[in-house]
């Protein structure tokens, strides 16, 4: 039963379903509604599939590695390993690829007509399978392959609503940033390469000590920097929320729930498993630009009043939320700590998946209110709570996990991180522990920020009065978008009373690891039901917090209710209004909510406001015609990183006109002198 | 035992805390000259507000009708997780620092949104004051609870409360930061001065008062409850964290008649500190609050950097 379920075959008629839905969705580009189905259908089925086949490979541990076909080269196969690592990932693509697909299936209706839907069917499903492919292959080749399928079908998929330039714009620097990542992994697999002959990965791991560190080293900031601008790591994040916002919302969610992690996927199996042993800074930077990101990533959020690039700027910071977990895991193993490091590695892989599940229920969420505002802006909606009660109360409890309250899941994968740094303060000598602090810090403060953050985004969009008349012709959407962000909610809800039996099974995906196949976490789940660290340093229980929190809140509110007094009269009226009458303009927007954040770190975030004002007479200046106020904000990486890599590369791109004559004799003489170096480099 | 023990500890905060503001406002009476009302007051507040007929805004919407009931059972939640007359714990499951300080967490989350569910430029600003304060506040908070946690060795509040080598010469001096740090949040997240004035209902200067503005009967006889059980949570953590003294250690009832005692003493220390602090001093300006939650929070790193 379990090996005909964990074989070979499975996993590729997995991948099978994934391109019949493809190429089948291309031949109904005639009819919308066939292509809908069929590629939905398969989407569907195939992720489902997957949920069963990682679920049950994650429950009895898995190990299995196989060639599909031949290739006539010889360093290329098409190798597939699927570990425990794999099997996880696998997991939270097929998991959130279920449900955004069940989503889609509703949302793509209004591109009916508009833009072929066999095209988007063929994208999306080529998407999802070739994340697939991306977490199981072994061979660095393969890898590559996968990995430009996976960003060529997003770039296409991020364009999608082509008729909006800003879209167009967006795809554009998507791909500019994924090609400088993408070149920066093939380097790093190259450099590896030259030493180990090969690009099997399971070479690459045994041969790994072969490699010199300074070449290694070299490896390291090469895949930081490809992995990191697919993650969306500060500074290489620039294309992420421009690109989030302007795919359909089911494929933000993909991207945004899974795609990313991707990134994470290869830094994890790198860095703590195919490159070990590795030096102590590699682990400090990732916990700097974890810090960096989380805190940063936070800040930016407060700023945005697009719902989606809100929503983005939060996976960068979840995203730094990560790999405080993962760095903190590389420092402790190269200090010899490997309990604190699984249970860093523990707390970094169980917020991958809260990320995966409250952040695909925001971006669906966010789709349902953007599909029926027919904006993204977040100050013309309000009220929305009336029309859209499914999707509010879903995105309430988004909003929660997202802000670490417990006993949604955010909280518990939190206090994972949180543990994991506290030893990191405790135990560690000065330096060390003061680079914990800081990262400890950046933690608190980002909690603290992205509950602001939230209910900022909350209010704007759910509370209050409306702020257009657009919110009065809103209603709730198809059953089926609503049925996929109720289960994404309640697994919110499952994740977090379930923490102890989830972390139970992160400790299996840990200890399948070379380096740690003998420890035991830190933080152990005592008895499946509550998490514990050793030596009685903390301890929590969520079926517990569960219940007494349920109880109490009953309490307060059945003793309030039916025994204070139960012959009270509720009469409704007016907001309280001063005596004028009260206007949707003279709500809180969301641009104010965030304006006192915005002044506090106005050295980070450099705010600027323009005005420009128009008077009826030029001379008196007392009665201004009209009036605009351009509110900025300027961005720290774009003047302390991109510009100046720009005005380098147009300084050199100036100089190298110099040779550029346009006399063809000159022309050939550089051939032949480039011709003779060559020659001379060779023998 | 045990069942009267966790009905004390879940009881025994919002049955004191109404005592404790009508100390404070007696207190400050005193000091101005006035008589001022009976330190029994907010009793018959409270009973008077649940009594009478409730006006709810037309803009509400169902956050705003069940926000007060979650602000209020948070506050229970904590006071019931939290050593407050005793030091040995009978429960752990919800006791961690971060459970805590994550869960006062949820109540400041409804209570913003509530603020803002309205529609009223009151609401909604101090809405986003109250949020731009507990931000800036969190990274103090988990701080100063952290340094006693790394001192005693471990994360549970009534295992903190047991160890009683805070004093000590190796600890005092990141004990005394941590707490200068603590009070600062204290003050920051129970809207005192000099964050916010409650008794003021100027709409420049605002914040706890502004969100709650738009509620009557006893809808907000629970949120004026439950900001007074927090003033109370706050004052329990800063008297039985730092200074652990006559807490009971036992379950005989002797002690806890001491620990009881003791816990009334302390609350009443504190009313007086807050009282005078409130007399002494002005409210400050919005934008240089952070400059005070940010000294907090660097109080608080060096005392953790102190502890080695």
């Amino acid at each position: 039963m379990f090996d005909t379920i964990i074989s070979q075959s499975s996993f590729l008629s997995l991948i099978t379903f994934f391109v019949i839905g493809a190429f089948g969705s291309l031949l109904f580009h005639k009819s919308d509604t066939g292509a809908n189905i069929w590629s939905s259908f398969f989407a569907i089925t195939g992720s489902f599939f997957g949920i069963v086949f990682s679920s049950i490979a994650l429950l009895f541990g898995v190990n299995l590695s196989f060639l599909f076909g031949e290739t006539p080269f010889f360093i290329l196969s098409f190798s597939f390993h699927i570990d425990m690592l794999s099997a996880f990932f696998l997991f939270i693509i097929s998991l959130v690829g279920f449900l955004c697909s069940i989503y889609g299936f509703g949302y793509v209706k209004h591109f009916y007509g508009k833009y072929s839907i066999g095209v988007l069917g063929f994208l999306y499903n080529i998407l999802l399978g070739s994340l697939f492919l991306v977490v199981t292959s072994s061979n660095a080749l393969f890898f590559l392959i996968a990995w430009e399928m996976m960003s060529i079908s997003s770039y296409f998929l991020v364009v999608y609503d082509r008729n909006d330039p800003k879209n167009v714009k967006a795809g554009s620097l998507y791909l500019i940033m994924t090609y400088v990542g993408t070149a920066f992994i093939i380097l790093a697999f190259l450099l590896a390469y030259r030493y180990v002959g090969s690009f099997d990965f399971a070479v690459l791991k045994e041969n790994a000590h072969r490699i010199p560190s300074i070449v290694k080293d070299m490896i390291f900031v090469c895949a930081m920097i490809g992995f990191g601008t697919k993650a969306g790591i500060i500074p290489f994040h620039i294309w992420l929320p421009a690109a989030h916002p302007a795919a359909p919302s089911h494929v933000s969610a993909v991207m945004s729930g899974v795609m990313i992690k991707t990134g994470i996927y290869m830094m994890v199996r790198l860095f703590l498993d195919t490159l070990q042993p590795i030096p102590l800074w590699w682990g400090e930077t990732v916990l700097i630009i974890g810090a960096v990101s989380s805190l940063l990533g936070v800040l930016y959020a407060m700023t945005e009043h697009d719902i989606k690039r809100l929503l983005a700027y939060h996976s960068i910071e979840n995203i730094g939320i990560i790999l405080l977990g993962i760095g903190s895991a590389m420092i402790f193993y190269t200090l010899g700590m490997p309990t604190l490091a699984l249970l860093g590695l523990i707390a970094g892989l169980f917020h991958t998946l809260n990320h995966a599940l409250f952040k695909s229920l925001l971006f669906l969420g966010a789709g349902s209110v953007i599909d029926q505002m027919h904006t993204k802006n977040m100050e013309e909606y309000g009220g929305l709570i009336r029309y859209m009660p499914v999707t509010a109360f879903t995105f309430l409890i988004g909003s929660m996990a997202i802000s670490a309250l417990p006993p949604l899941n955010g909280f518990f994968s939190e206090w994972l991180t949180y543990q994991a740094l506290f030893q990191g303060v405790n135990q560690l000598s000065f330096s060390l522990q003061w680079l914990f602090i800081l990262a400890t810090a950046s933690l608190a403060f980002t909690g603290g920020l992205a509950l602001t953050c939230f209910v900022k985004a909350f209010s704007a969009i759910f509370l209050a009065r409306p702020r257009s008349e657009e919110v009065f012709h809103t209603k709730e959407l198809s059953y089926a978008m609503q049925w996929s962000m109720i289960v994404l909610a309640s697994l919110t809800f499952f994740v977090g009373f379930f923490s102890g039996f989830i972390t139970h099974i992160f400790e299996n995906i840990g200890q399948s690891f070379t380096i740690f196949s003998r420890t035991s976490s830190f933080v152990t789940s005592a008895s499946d039901v509550s998490l514990e660290s050793s030596a009685h340093f903390s301890f929590v229980s969520a079926p517990l917090l569960f219940v007494l929190f349920i109880v109490v809140f009953l309490f307060v509110f059945l003793s309030t209710r039916f025994f204070i007094n139960r012959k009270q009269q509720v009469v409704c009226a007016s907001t309280w209004d001063c005596g004028t009458t009260l206007s949707p303009r003279m709500e809180i927007t969301a641009t104010g909510f965030a304006r006192s954040i915005l002044l506090i770190f106005k050295n980070v975030l450099k705010p600027s406001i323009q005005q420009n004002v128009e008077y009826h007479d030029a001379e008196s200046r007392y009665i201004p015609k009209s009036r605009a106020v351009t509110m900025r904000v300027e961005n720290m990486y774009d003047i302390y990183f991109y510009k100046p890599l720009q005005k380098i590369i147009d300084g050199i791109s100036l100089r190298s006109k110099m040779i550029q004559s346009g006399n063809v004799n000159m022309y050939i003489s550089y051939i032949f002198l480039a011709l003779i170096i060559a020659l001379f480099i060779v023998l | 035992m045990y069942f009267f023990l966790f009905l004390l500890q879940l009881l025994l905060v919002p049955f004191i805390s109404p005592l404790c503001i009508g100390v404070i406002k007696k207190i400050k009476a005193l000091l101005q000259n006035r008589q001022g009302a009976s330190i029994f007051q907010p009793y018959r507040d409270l009973w008077k507000l649940f009594h009478k007929d409730e006006v709810l805004s037309k803009d509400a919407s169902s956050i705003f009708r069940i926000a007060p009931f979650i602000v209020f059972a948070i506050t229970l939640i904590i006071g019931f997780s939290i050593p407050l007359f005793s030091s040995f714990g009978i429960y752990t499951f919800s006791s961690d620092i971060l459970v805590i300080i994550y869960t006062m967490a949820i109540g400041t989350f409804f209570l913003a949104l509530a603020g803002i569910d309205v529609g009223s430029a009151f609401g909604g600003f101090g809405s986003s004051r109250e949020m731009t304060l507990s931000a800036l506040a969190e990274g103090g908070f988990v701080f100063s609870l952290l340094t006693l946690s790394l001192i005693a060795g471990t994360t549970n509040v009534f295992d903190i409360s047991a160890h009683t080598s805070f004093l000590n010469g190796q600890y005092l001096i990141s004990v005394i930061l941590a707490f200068i740090g603590f009070f600062i949040v204290l003050l920051a997240e129970t809207a005192r001065f000099p964050f916010d004035n409650p008794a003021t209902h100027l709409e420049l200067t605002m914040i706890h008062e502004a969100m709650i503005l738009e509620y009557s009967g006893k809808r907000l006889a629970l949120m004026e409850w439950a900001s007074s059980n927090k003033l109370v949570l706050f004052f329990i953590l800063g008297s039985n964290l730092f200074f652990p003294f006559g807490l009971a250690m036992d379950p005989h009832i002797s002690s806890l008649f001491l620990g009881l005692f003791f816990f009334l003493l302390k609350i009443m220390i504190f009313c007086v500190v807050i009282a005078l602090i409130e007399s002494s001093m002005a409210k400050f300006r919005f934008f240089r609050l952070p400059d005070l939650l940010v000294a907090a929070f660097i109080f608080n790193a060096v005392a953790i950097g102190l502890i080695h």
